[in-house]
């Protein structure tokens, strides 16, 4: 049977690269940057996580990279190059939108699971219907050979009796079991790349851990990417390899998984880690909360987004220029407080 | 030790339960919430934590008398005395002990009518129960408003200006309005992002300082119910298999439940990773078994376990139904 990894990507050529990237949705209200102006590569075999709270843009950036983005979303700038197992380089932010092209990629090569398994499996078709109906699109398999392999899958994601859930409706399965056939469905083409939007949010924490260990676990065998997108520093630091902390349509902070916990630099992200209760370590005092709330997207902060909550706002710096990402040790961050030159010339 | 403001006996909670008739035997239906008895001081926060379908929310909605239920006592006792039996009470003195006894919900969006104006929210119960209008009542609501960190000019607009963070405050005011003694909060910062969960967290501490407030508070998330909680409940189909003090139930779990829900629990410290020993395997759940709730998911279960219910016994300060408490 095919369940074995088919691709050979090395760690040094990103399977993704994204630059300058901008989403806006032309709202009646106005301009909303719901991505303003993102860099990102996405390296073969690693799990990389976008971690940013609720209205950071951290879902519409995964939704452009598969052109998904509904309207009055669309992509304004920027690019967004794929590097195809045959050498080819597509760039998915150009793409004609429902192309030959881009569904040959969607679904095959980059495969998306969701919080919620209802928005990606249809109500009144079997679970196996839906997981050959994907199968026999990208592939040219007989109806019998993709059952087949649909059942296989069902049985690797660690669904108890797969073949007779292949003849299930997913209204008849739970909620974890749920997430698993869905992640069959988008497994079934061997993605080189999983995105995962929040997989885990709506579930128990007992199913969660397991279907944290299911992806960790195809990831390697199938030697795919994984882009997990969450708000949870917990499912963070179990299973990420690189993190891209986000804020309001921007990357702040791109790090190691080590880095960003031991030694976080933008304030941002500080102030995130310091606000979540932690089992064993946090006592009854106060939280070291962020003060303010996240600024209406229609009324962006001019300069630093961050700097209407920092509490190392520098007045005539942080309000005037925007800091650009910079490297710094083995990560990068877009603050002013790590840039000596900008601060000398205030 | 104080004083108990909420003794809660036996309680239990079936849904679909049928009489019986000429053709049918009476059946038991399913059982939510299963004879379970505890009791809340006043002044503490009682956390009762558990995954969705344990019964922790019908639980909170029967203390209410949203749910009534279906056998069982539950008694709450004001500060000015006179013990009240909420089960089967009638609705007159229902809608007294309802000042008293207050809900915070987890939705900020479903449980703030949006064709009200924020004075008339937050400040319905005095409309009703004290009759205030005018400027007595906007005074009283800008009080409210102060008290959980909105400015006071935001009461002429409605719930939809609001962010999440914002619409749980108003929530918050409209649950203190009354002066209650006892608030259940149900999930009340599950729906919140990090940095407004932390806010809110703060606030409700402030105030339970503040209002001499007891918490009852309902949630699945570990992290949080260990921050704010005096006790814990841990909740499992129905059934309270363990409680204990905070510091105990985090420290020194007994019943394996709540070990395996402990070690569940991803850590943000990306060097415990792969502290989780084995590998969690899904279950088919099943009917509940004749003897312990846990047994079918249980790696100790014995025969034992599977045909008889556990007794409640005493290990380490904690009260914990499990055959082999203290021995595993």
């Amino acid at each position: 049977m095919p369940l074995t990894p088919m691709h050979n990507d090395t760690q040094d050529t990103p399977l993704v690269e994204i630059k300058g990237l901008k989403t806006h949705f032309f709202t009646d209200d106005g301009l909303v940057k719901a991505v303003e102006g993102v860099d990102l590569d996405i390296l073969p075999n690693r799990t990389l996580c976008l971690l940013g709270e609720s209205g950071c843009g951290k879902s519409i950036m995964a939704r452009s990279i598969l052109r998904i983005v509904d309207a009055p979303g669309r992509i304004t700038g920027g690019s967004i190059l794929y590097h195809a197992a045959d050498g080819r380089t597509v760039d998915l932010a150009r793409a004609r939108s429902g192309s030959k092209e881009l569904r040959a990629i969607r679904g095959s090569d980059i495969a998306m699971i969701f919080q919620e398994p209802m928005s990606s499996l249809g109500p009144i078709q079997k679970i196996g219907k839906q997981i050959t109906e994907t199968i026999r699109l990208h592939r040219d398999v007989t109806k019998a050979e993709a059952r087949e392999e649909a059942i296989d899958m069902l049985a690797r994601v660690g669904i108890p009796r797969p073949a007779e859930r292949f003849e299930a409706y997913p209204f008849e399965l739970s909620g974890g079991m749920r997430q698993r056939a869905m992640i069959a469905m988008a497994l079934s083409c061997q993605p080189r790349l999983l995105i995962a939007d929040e997989p885990t949010t709506a579930l128990d924490v007992t199913t969660q851990a397991q279907i944290l260990d299911l992806i960790a676990e195809l990831k390697d065998e199938f030697k795919m990417a994984v882009m997990l997108i969450t708000h949870d520093l917990g499912v963070v630091a179990e299973v990420a390899d690189d993190v891209a902390v986000m804020y309001m349509g921007k990357i702040v902070e791109k790090s190691d998984v080590y880095g960003l916990f031991e030694n976080p630099q933008h304030p941002y992200t500080r102030a995130l880690l310091d606000s979540v209760p932690r089992i064993g370590v946090t006592t009854r005092d106060r939280l070291p909360a962020i003060r303010g709330m996240v600024p209406h997207p229609l009324a962006r902060p001019s300069g630093c987004t961050f700097r209407t909550r920092c509490d190392h706002f520098m007045p005539g710096l942080c309000d005037l220029r925007e800091p650009q990402l910079k490297s710094q040790g083995d990560g990068q961050v877009a603050c002013f407080l790590h840039e000596e030159e900008a601060r000398a010339d205030v | 030790m104080s004083e108990a403001i909420l003794e809660v006996k036996d309680l239990t909670m079936s849904f679909g339960d049928t009489k019986g008739g000429w053709f049918s035997k009476p059946m038991q239906g399913f059982v939510a919430v299963d004879a379970v008895s505890f009791e809340v001081r006043r002044g503490e926060t009682f956390g009762i934590v558990g995954e969705s379908g344990s019964g922790k929310t019908t639980l909170g909605r029967c203390i209410l008398r949203v749910l009534d239920p279906s056998s069982g006592s539950i008694r709450f006792l004001p500060k000015e005395g006179g013990a009240v039996e909420l089960a089967g009470a009638p609705i007159d003195q229902l809608r007294q002990v309802w000042r008293k006894v207050r809900m915070i919900f987890q939705d900020p969006q479903a449980s703030l009518n949006p064709r009200l104006r924020v004075i008339d929210v937050v400040g319905q119960a005095l409309q009703k129960t004290e009759g205030l209008k005018g400027k007595a009542l906007a005074d009283r609501v800008a009080g409210l408003l102060e008290n959980v960190g909105l400015r006071k000019e935001f009461m002429h607009r409605y719930p939809n200006a609001f962010s999440g963070g914002q619409r749980q405050r108003l929530g918050i005011a409209r649950a203190l309005s009354t002066h209650p003694e006892l608030v259940v909060a149900d999930e009340a910062v599950s729906a919140l992002d990090v940095s407004i969960q932390a806010q809110t967290l703060n606030l409700l501490q402030d105030l339970q300082e503040e209002f001499a407030l007891t918490f009852l508070f309902i949630a699945h998330d570990l992290a949080v119910v260990e921050h704010i909680c005096d006790r814990v409940a841990v909740m499992y189909r129905g059934q309270f298999v363990e409680v204990a003090d905070t510091k105990t139930l985090f420290e020194n779990p007994q019943h394996p439940y709540t070990r395996a829900l402990l070690q569940a629990v991803p850590v943000a410290d990306p060097r415990q990773r792969g502290r989780r020993r084995g590998k969690a395997e899904p279950v088919d759940v099943g009917a509940a078994p004749k003897g312990c709730r846990f047994s079918t998911r249980c790696p100790h279960a014995t025969d034992l376990c599977r045909q008889t219910r556990p007794p409640a016994r005493r290990i380490g300060g904690a009260d914990v139904l499990c055959h082999y408490a203290g021995e595993i």
